[in-house]
């Protein structure tokens, strides 16, 4: 099955969201039409999967892709570049995202934080040690979860520079 | 027996214990730095943390990174392997402390065994022969005193020290006033005591070290001896057992001596007691390395026991269950140990990437090792890059069996030690067993 105009120029489309948002993986379902797109790495897409035959492409509502990753990137205050800070484990411990199991987390998604900012709080040895940002910028993407186990130099949280 | 250990060392070791953890059931948790973030043999643990930057302060020395990963990996023991931590008294109190369970000496008989003139006492004491030497730590003066009343040439040695490292020889007063504030100022900074003590030098020494065993229900076993003369500035090169000039009553005197020494300090799991045999063989106890050791594989295929499966069956709590009439030496095994050096340029180290490895193999043969093509020799680690082993029924057919597998031996394009080692093995000199530690540099 040979690919229409429509459905090239949609995948064009799809792959430009892609790199502007530095997404690696997309996968649209409409009923039985279905679209995988995936990165290998950056600036290279590849289509690895052809759409099921007979499927039309230009029939899946990308508009509503868009809408959805443009929304998350106004959330996170993603520009279109890809230059994002990233905040490391120095320890081996245990990593906790609020200073006490009732209270609010240090940061979520869109904090703002300087370079004092404490982050979280990783666990080593029964000592609670406060992780300080070190980087001014909002918070874009937070990779661990309460109570996971980190190594050193583990990517906790990447940050949108100011 | 554990569920689950950590190993806190890097390198071929880690294989080593990864391999007996496995094949007792227990799983293994390997620790890395950033340098050794590649490393293969990481795959085959059952899980493996990154626990600090290259350099070794920060990562495999780093105490409270490894007792953090012990914790949060939810592991039941620690093995130290040899070098790095291994020896470190604080280190297996902490362990204690936090509940581990330190696959080696309790620290008290670590602690004792580990001062070289503690251990000398002891020795004294047991009646294990002991070079004339100082009863205490020395200041100059003294030394100069009792390097008179022994008779030159006279040792100096780190108290704190082992491994061959902080010690030097001097043939008059004048060479050992002049060597004592080197020695004193390398003692410091290798081993953060100063004290040194001094031992009347024998000429011309073998090195025969006596490998033991002992559970934590007193009970004490010897794997025989090995002998360690083939040495550069006191590190090892090539190893072997047995003794090639060892009768049988002088063996068993030795390991006999070795088992009263560690029995007296209360020991357990694995040590091995060094010694010098002079031209006489009269024997003269050295120090007690309260660890496994490299060369332990020499040891396994004359005796046919697994001393790392030994280390962590004791650790365990589980008794020896070997009687000494039980542990029998067959045959002759020699290792020699591969460093990523230059031979011809004085053996500077060669670090670099591995691009082409044909390893030996075939009857008689044992490579221990964690290099393969593709793995790149990291600059901030020791350079030893692999164990290569022969083992025949004859000593003579050892060092057939050795020269054939150097020979077969690829390692490229980094500089490595195998054209070295075959030099010694051919030597008719070695052929004949008349070597003692000055061989290596008064040869080659």
């Amino acid at each position: 099955m040979t690919l229409k105009n429509d459905d090239l120029q949609k995948i064009n489309e799809l792959i430009e969201i892609m790199k502007q948002n530095d997404l690696v993986e997309v996968e649209i379902k409409h009923g039985d039409d279905r679209i995988f797109l995936k990165r290998r790495q950056p600036e290279q897409p590849t289509v690895m999967a052809v759409p099921v035959a007979g499927a039309n492409i230009a029939a899946v509502p990308i508009v509503d892709i868009t809408q959805a990753s443009a929304a998350e990137a106004a959330a996170a205050g993603q520009t279109q570049k890809n230059n994002l800070a990233l905040i490391k484990s120095p320890l081996v411990g245990t990593f906790y995202a609020t200073p006490s199991p009732d209270s609010a987390p240090f940061v979520e998604l869109g904090s703002h934080v300087d370079t004092q900012t404490v982050v979280c709080v990783i666990e080593a040895m029964k000592v609670m040690n406060e992780i300080k940002a070190e980087t001014s910028g909002t918070i874009a993407e937070i990779l661990v979860s309460n109570g996971q186990a980190v190594e050193y130099g583990q990517v906790l949280f990447k940050v949108k520079p100011d | 027996m554990f569920s689950r250990i950590l190993i806190a060392n890097r390198g071929e070791i880690v294989l080593r214990i990864i391999r007996a953890c496995h094949e007792l059931g227990v799983e293994a948790v390997a620790v890395y730095s950033e340098a050794d973030r590649d490393a293969a043999y990481l795959q085959l643990a059952d899980d493996a943390v990154c626990i600090g930057p290259a350099n070794a302060a920060e990562s495999y020395l780093n105490i409270p990174r490894i007792i953090s990963t012990a914790e949060v990996m939810d592991v039941e023991a620690i093995h130290p392997g040899y070098g790095f931590l291994a020896e470190n008294v604080e280190f297996a109190r902490i362990c204690r402390d936090c509940g581990l369970t330190f696959i080696g000496p309790p620290a008290e008989a670590m602690e004792l065994l580990g001062n070289k003139v503690r251990a000398r006492e002891l020795a004294n004491k047991v009646e294990v022969p002991t070079a004339a030497g100082s009863e205490n730590a020395v200041e100059e003066e003294q030394a100069v005193k009792l390097a008179n009343t022994f008779g030159y040439p006279v040792m100096i040695k780190a108290a704190a020290g082992g491994g061959g490292r902080g010690m030097r020889v001097a043939h008059n007063d004048q060479s050992l006033r002049s060597a004592f504030a080197a020695a004193k100022a390398e003692a410091e900074a290798a081993f953060g005591d100063g004290s040194l003590y001094l031992e009347k030098y024998v000429v011309e020494p073998r090195h025969v070290e006596v490998q033991v065993m002992a559970d934590n229900e007193g009970s004490a076993v010897h794997f025989f001896e090995r002998d360690c003369s083939i040495q550069r500035r006191h590190q090892k090169m090539i190893e072997e057992s047995p003794c090639p000039v060892l009768d049988e009553r002088d063996r068993e005197k030795l390991c006999e001596a070795a088992l009263r020494l560690i029995k007296e300090a209360k020991y357990v799991n694995a040590a091995t007691v060094e010694f010098l045999l002079d031209k006489d063989k009269k024997f003269y106890f050295i120090e007690v390395n309260t660890r496994i050791q490299v060369e332990h594989p020499v040891t396994e295929l004359v005796t046919g026991h697994d001393l790392i499966k030994l280390q962590i069956k004791v650790a365990a709590g589980e008794k020896l269950n070997l009687d000494q009439r039980d542990i029998k030496h067959t045959g002759c095994a020699i290792e020699c140990r591969i460093n990523a050096e230059d031979p011809k340029n004085n053996f500077a180290p060669c670090p670099g990437t591995i691009t082409r490895y044909i390893q030996p193999g075939g009857p008689g043969v044992r490579v221990d090792t964690h290099v393969y093509q593709g793995y790149t020799v990291p600059t901030n680690y020791d350079s030893m890059v692999c164990k290569l082993l022969a083992y025949q029924d004859s000593r003579a057919d050892a060092i057939t069996t050795m020269k054939r597998a150097l020979g077969e031996f690829v390692i490229e394009p980094i500089k490595t030690t195998i054209p070295a080692c075959l030099d010694i093995i051919s030597h008719n000199l070695f052929a004949k067993g008349k070597v003692d530690t000055s061989f290596v540099e008064r040869h080659f």
